[in-house]
């Protein structure tokens, strides 16, 4: 589904290197989790995925459902299934939550060839999925993330996740900022969207996540690069030991 | 702003006007050039009587001794060309000056051109209900539904016909709120104006229609001097639309427009506009000279004038809205979204004057900047020794398109009363990379994105507007936007 090879980013404004030679492999179906201290680059890596601008692609490639995904608009990503759930959701002053998802699903449905949906079709979508993160309804006529609350935030990315039915979702430290209830709903939400066709790439902090969403593969970012991948386990391990005593076995390795 | 969209931006802030062309419609000019002569032509033509023209006559001679002073108004933030007012013809007629049993009789011509505009007023008329009078160049052309309005006792009809068939209201109620005195191109207008709407809602009538008048500059070379009334008599309400396109042209032309409002007792009335002159061609050439004069009198106690407009053309817009609220418990409003792009500069607002007791005014202004325009909010709100509890809230908020646009706001607040409240708020904000990448990793193309985040922005304006003409507006804003991607 996605394969990043020797990737290497820096921030166009000063040519700050963050990502030295990052690689992921990510199948069908799969659920990694990418964990790491913070300035890891952790954030960087879903950006420059989703194709925001400010950075500059120095080398390696990143294959995605065997397109050049980096050769791609931010906007044509989206349509061709790559979701991200933003750590921070933007708000957009007036711009109602109904007219927002109408666009969106609207172009991401007519690029991959499926009929477009009806206004009555469409309300009755968010309705349902609105449901699976425990949203009101009413969130339709609201402006986007304008006074939402923390927590509503992150349940509306994932709102809008399953509106956009992606094969690839990001979710950037979606966890953040969540008390134990809002985790909970937010990881059933994401748990009753895993399926054989959408694959996940989990983005987290801290272990905590992951006792609720439980990858199928963990690995540590650290200092730009993939320092150790294993099961689900190795987040165990992390949350007990922290991050150093991999410092100290990588830079043994190096 | 990342290249690409600083790109897509100035693609949008120099996109083509898309209303430019021009109907071949005899018409029938004045000889170029400003006099007492141009003035008496123009007052004869119209068949008007003795005391208007009179009344022209001293407003022309005001108007020479503003220019022989020097007094062209050159506070706002423009930068106007120096005007040649002998270079401009002051009045042009259709030749063909038809009165029409329907609309079948109607130059064809003149169907097309409202066509292209998106405007047809079979249509409307059959739809919407709406009464068209529609000024082509400077003679009213339609006017519709009159039955209607007459089984109501409210007088909708072109200026020169209400001067013929009402003197007495005309004459009671010209100059009332705007006299000729009032400023440099309102002394212009009164001396010359060619034609206009006039509208006279009795006592107690609802009027059942919103009444709209289409105006449009057909004339190469000719100035447009359009006159509007507005008298509401007690316990009435009107709602008024006036919307405008202009054919593109090559040369400057010039719109000094005044419109008077008078309320009475309980009246309410709520003006609207969309106004959409010809802005001039990318680098600026070309393009209306929009210096309007609109004023409003809340003369009764409790009663209401509201403006909303939304200006997205003219080179140049220098316009104030304004409100004198005079009766107590009465209201006033102001809601404005100015959107400009390439060249244009507008310098727009209201001013609030709070005369009586218990007196409120609302201020919302929504200015948008895109390529290397400038936009500019002033507003005054007077707060005058009577306005015991007089009330006001302003809002204005600026949005930058791209980074070669300005934004200003000037507000002027004089409070004389110690018991009045007035609250003003301002932002600018810059449509934010973060937006637009947030509506692209949704699938949203760039421009379609900046057409969300701009609607959303003047949202609580464009609902403002009654129905028909919020749908226009918001069209047009996303005509405006578009540009030559999309």
């Amino acid at each position: 589904m996605l394969e990043i090879q020797n990737l290497h980013v820096s921030i166009e404004e000063d040519g700050t290197e963050i990502l030295k030679g990052l690689n992921l492999k990510v199948g069908k179906g799969e659920v990694h989790a990418i964990m790491g201290p913070n300035g890891s680059g952790k954030s960087t890596l879903a950006s420059v995925l989703a194709g925001k601008d400010g950075y500059e692609i120095t080398a390696g490639s990143v294959i995605f459902d065997g397109a050049d995904l980096l050769e791609m608009e931010a906007d044509l990503r989206a349509r061709e299934g790559l979701f991200l759930a933003f750590q921070y959701p933007i708000e957009l002053p007036g711009v109602s939550m109904a007219n927002f998802l109408k666009q969106a699903v609207t172009s991401v449905r007519e690029h991959q060839g499926k009929e477009t949906l009806s206004a009555g079709d469409l309300l009755k979508l968010m309705k349902e999925k609105a449901a699976l993160v425990h949203l009101d309804p009413s969130l339709k006529s609201r402006s986007v993330n304008e006074g939402f609350s923390g927590g509503e935030k992150k349940r509306n990315e994932i709102f809008q996740l399953a509106m956009l039915d992606p094969k690839f979702a990001i979710l950037d430290e979606t966890d953040s900022g969540l008390d134990i209830d809002a985790l909970r709903i937010v990881a059933d939400g994401v748990n009753s969207l895993r399926s054989p066709s959408r694959s996940f790439l989990v983005i987290t902090h801290y272990q905590r996540l992951l006792d609720y969403i439980v990858p199928d593969f963990v690995h540590v970012l650290m200092n730009g690069r993939i320092v150790m991948t294993g099961g689900k386990e190795l987040a165990l391990e992390l949350e007990e030991k922290g991050y150093d005593w991999i410092k100290d076995e990588t830079a043994l390795l190096a | 702003m990342s290249d690409n969209s600083t790109e897509l931006l100035h693609q949008v802030a120099t996109s083509e006007y898309k209303y430019g062309f021009v109907t071949d419609i005899e018409s029938e000019k004045a000889a170029i050039g400003l006099s007492e002569d141009t003035v008496r032509f123009i007052s004869a033509k119209k068949n008007e009587p003795e005391w208007l023209l009179e009344w022209r006559l001293k407003a022309y001679r005001h108007f020479v001794s503003l220019m022989e002073l020097g007094e062209t108004p050159d506070w706002a933030h423009l930068r106007i060309p120096e005007i040649d007012f002998q270079a401009i013809s002051y009045y042009s007629a259709p030749k063909k000056k038809p009165e029409y049993e329907s609309l079948n009789e109607v130059d064809p011509e003149l169907l097309n051109t409202f066509k292209r505009l998106g405007i047809p007023v079979q249509e409307q008329e059959r739809l919407v209900g709406i009464v068209v009078d529609v000024v082509m160049d400077s003679v009213s052309v339609t006017t519709t539904f009159n039955a209607e309005l007459d089984k109501n006792g409210i007088i909708f009809c072109s200026f020169g016909e209400a001067v013929q068939k009402h003197p007495e209201l005309i004459k009671k109620y010209l100059g009332r709120v705007v006299p000729y005195t009032d400023n440099f191109y309102a002394a212009l207008n009164s001396a010359v104006f060619s034609d206009g709407s006039f509208c006279y809602i009795p006592k107690g009538v609802r009027c059942p229609v919103e009444l709209s008048t289409y105006f449009r500059i057909n004339e190469s070379g000719t100035g447009q001097f359009e006159r509007t009334l507005i008298v509401v008599e007690d316990g009435s309400y009107v709602s008024y639309l006036e919307g405008c396109t202009a054919p593109q042209r090559d040369e400057n032309q010039l719109h000094a427009a005044v419109v008077e409002i008078i309320a009475m007792d309980d009246a309410e009335v709520k003006y609207s506009t969309i106004q959409n002159w010809y802005p001039g061609n990318a680098d600026g050439v070309g393009g209306i000279f929009n210096f309007v004069t609109k004023r409003g009198i809340c003369e009764g106690n409790r009663s209401k004038i509201s403006w909303t407009q939304l200006e997205t053309g003219s080179s140049i817009t220098w316009k104030y809205p304004s409100c004198i609220l005079k009766g107590d418990d009465s209201v006033g409003e102001f809601y404005s979204v100015a959107f400009t792009k390439g060249r244009q500069q507008a310098d727009t607002g209201t001013k609030m004057i709070h005369l009586g007791k218990n007196t409120s005014s609302t201020i919302i202004s929504k200015g948008i900047s895109a390529g290397n325009s400038q936009n500019a909010y002033r507003g005054l709100v007077r707060m005058t020794a009577g306005a015991e509890n007089g009330r006001n809230f302003s809002q204005c908020d600026s949005m930058l398109l791209g980074d070669r646009c300005g934004a200003h706001t000037y507000p002027y607040l004089e409070i004389l009363n110690p018991s009045a409240k007035v609250e003003h708020e301002a932002t600018t904000s810059k449509v934010g990379e973060d937006q637009i990448f947030y509506c692209k990793q949704r699938g949203i193309s760039e421009i379609d994105a900046i057409k969300l985040i701009v609607n959303g922005f003047c949202k609580e304006i464009l609902a403002q507007l009654p129905m028909e003409f919020a749908v226009e507006a918001r069209n047009l804003l996303a005509i405006e936007l578009e540009g030559s991607v999309g």
